[in-house]
């Protein structure tokens, strides 16, 4: 479970001043249920998931992630997130192995618990073959599974997907979507951030649309249909953001 | 913060950065073979030079060897002259260096007391400031016609019946009361210290840069923040690791160092200090490289953190290491510094970071145990390393400087 209450980040940039990248963001997202954020770039998704990763510390507002508050427990909060963005590189130095035994040694795990998750992960997702080979030796779809493995490894009950497919080809992707599709499916709450319509049509059960930080409209794909009076995501999207 | 994910933060750190060739390279093998490699080269150099000077005759003209043929042939004698034959442009040939030399011997030249009242003949020494073998060639030649003048002074007052040591009425004479220890420990001691601090500098440089800029770089920083670990959990991690790495490189180059003097040939070792080395080493005695250590312990850690607290800032490697060049410089001018002659340790002195420490690890390994100064040091040394510690922490609690665009 995910609730953002008046979720706030400023930014103090030396020359344009105060930038309000989130701002006053409210949503809900459910235990079993896949809660899209879609945006332009810009529009303040990636801020508004380091908040709830608690990588950065909200100027105001907060958030309860799994039941932990975000500004008062945030050590708490990452032991319960699986946390994934194109941005959350590989040690390449590191063999796959080693690099999620050590997330999982982070996450407080004894060695015989994590040999054996471990254990389960290479197996579910395939990996067994290139599990003692350097991460900087690996394929892009090789490298996405060492990632997904990572975010697992502590079994976290939410997960949070910051534009996962971004730059990937069609076959990593599709790995990425249907790992996404089974969190939902093990009971997970999962967030993700995308500017891909036909994902969100794809994955969400609930979309809220940002804009300039804020989240302009929210609901469920039918009810956005319903109230936009428009049957395409991207003409719904142009219509929320153009009001 | 929790012990053990500092533990798991630091062997996991070490596993990266062994596994990276610079590391090694750094840290192992370059204090490891930079002092033999230097010192045989060194040796090797002396003794091409020496022989090339040897073996080469300075090329020099006499003007006026009418005047003096058996100066002349005392000249050839020394065996450290080629006279050419007399030429009309020998001060182009000085210019143009091929010649080193000339000198002009005047008329009467040598001539017995006849003129002796009058003023004294001079000789003239034509020669190219700033050449050195010009200049090399000159001081011969001032040696050669210094001996000239005694021999002459001395013949014309055996003349007269009187001793030639009426010319010295009174002799100085110094001599070294210093004991061994302290002549080639204030020597090479004041070396010592210059390469702890500048190598416990140098192996903490690429781990801090790597494991900070370097991060950023690879885009690992996110990763590693979205983790269950705290941010003062990762920055200890990060710095015990960068600690342990400089620590490693000081010991390996002062072992090096000491066994390059203590086991190459006497000659080889630097310069006139070299004769002595072997004593010198042997003087080193456990409680002075304990003392030693001592101080560079905080040293290290007031290195490390600085150069992991500068480092974040940066966004990638490149960056940060256009950071550091100017904290090298500070590092390094006071410790070069504390080498010059007449600088000595005072209260005022014992404050300013790694120029301190520099200073007294000279007096220690000289032989002597300013122990007042040793505290002072110290104390100022950890003050200083607590601080940049501090500092280091606090850097990544600031989100413009993690996430610096």
């Amino acid at each position: 479970m995910i609730e953002a209450q008046g979720l706030t980040k400023i930014f103090k940039d030396k020359k344009r001043g105060e930038i309000r990248a989130v701002d006053g963001v409210n949503f809900k997202a459910q235990p079993g249920q896949i809660y899209g954020l879609l945006g332009a770039n810009g529009a303040g998704k990636t801020t508004t998931l380091r908040m709830l990763a608690t990588i950065l510390q909200p100027t105001s507002g907060t958030a309860k992630v799994a039941g932990f508050d975000v500004v008062d427990d945030p050590e708490k909060v990452r032991s319960n997130v699986g946390f994934l963005s194109t941005a959350t590189a590989l040690y390449g130095r590191l063999t796959s192995k080693e690099f999620v035994e050590y997330f999982g040694r982070l996450h407080g795990m004894d060695e015989a618990a994590l040999a054996k998750r471990i254990g389960e992960i290479f197996d579910r997702l395939d990996m067994n073959e290139f599990r003692d080979r350097r991460c900087d030796k690996l394929s892009t779809g090789m490298k996405q599974k060492v990632s997904i493995a990572r975010t697992l490894v502590h079994d976290p009950p939410v997960m949070i997907f910051d534009e996962p497919t971004i730059g990937l080809d069609v076959m990593t992707a599709r790995v990425i979507v249907q790992f996404i599709r089974e969190c939902r499916a093990q009971g997970k709450t999962v967030i993700f951030s995308t500017h891909v319509m036909s994902e969100v049509e794809k994955l969400c059960d609930t979309v809220g649309i940002i804009h300039n930080g804020k989240v302009l409209a929210e609901g469920t794909l039918p009810q956005l249909r319903e109230r936009y009076g428009e049957q395409d995501m991207e003409e719904i999207f142009v219509k929320v953001v153009g009001e | 913060m929790k012990l053990r994910n500092i533990a798991v933060i630091y062997n996991k750190e070490r596993v990266d950065m062994l596994r990276d060739r610079r590391t090694l390279f750094n840290m192992l093998l370059f204090p490891l073979i930079m002092f033999p490699l230097m010192t045989t080269g060194f040796h090797k150099l002396e003794a091409r030079l020496t022989q090339k000077a040897r073996q080469e005759s300075a090329r020099i003209m006499v003007l006026g060897a009418e005047h003096a043929p058996a100066v002349v042939e005392a000249l050839r004698a020394t065996g450290k002259f080629e006279i050419v034959p007399l030429a009309q442009d020998f001060k182009q040939q000085i210019n143009d260096k091929v010649l080193r030399a000339a000198v002009e011997i005047p008329a009467g030249f040598g001539q017995p007391a006849a003129a002796a009242d009058g003023p004294p003949p001079s000789v003239k020494i034509y020669y190219y400031q700033t050449e050195l073998r010009s200049q090399l060639a000159v001081s011969s030649l001032e040696d050669f016609f210094g001996k000239q003048r005694d021999e002459m002074a001395a013949a014309r007052l055996a003349g007269r019946g009187i001793a030639a040591s009426v010319l010295t009425p009174v002799k100085t004479e110094a001599e070294n009361v210093a004991t061994e220890e302290k002549v080639t420990g204030a020597r090479l001691g004041a070396l010592v210290p210059y390469f702890i601090i500048l190598f416990s500098l140098m192996g903490a440089l690429h781990p801090a840069l790597d494991l900070t800029a370097g991060e950023k770089e690879r885009g690992t920083m996110e990763t590693i923040l979205a983790s269950a670990v705290s941010r003062g959990e990762l920055v200890m991690g990060k710095f015990f690791f960068v600690l342990t790495a400089s620590l490693l490189t000081a010991v390996i180059s002062l072992t090096s160092y000491g066994m390059t003097l203590r086991y190459t040939p006497p000659r080889a070792a630097v310069g006139a200090a070299g004769a002595s080395a072997k004593a010198f080493v042997a003087s080193f005695s456990l409680k002075s490289l304990a003392i030693v250590f001592g101080m560079v312990l905080p040293l290290a850690v007031f290195f490390s953190a600085t150069l992991i607290a500068i480092a974040l800032i940066a966004r990638n490697y490149k960056e940060a290491q256009s950071y550091v060049g100017p904290i090298m410089i500070f590092a390094i001018v006071p410790a070069v510094i504390s080498v010059l002659p007449g600088i000595e340790l005072n209260p005022k002195l014992a404050l300013i970071p790694i120029l301190n420490v520099s200073l007294v690890s000279k007096e220690v390994l000289s032989g002597s145990y300013p122990w007042g100064f040793i505290a002072l040091v110290f104390g100022a040394t950890c003050f200083y390393a607590a601080i940049a510690l501090g500092i280091a922490v606090l850097q990544f609690q600031r989100e413009e400087v993690l996430f610096r665009a």
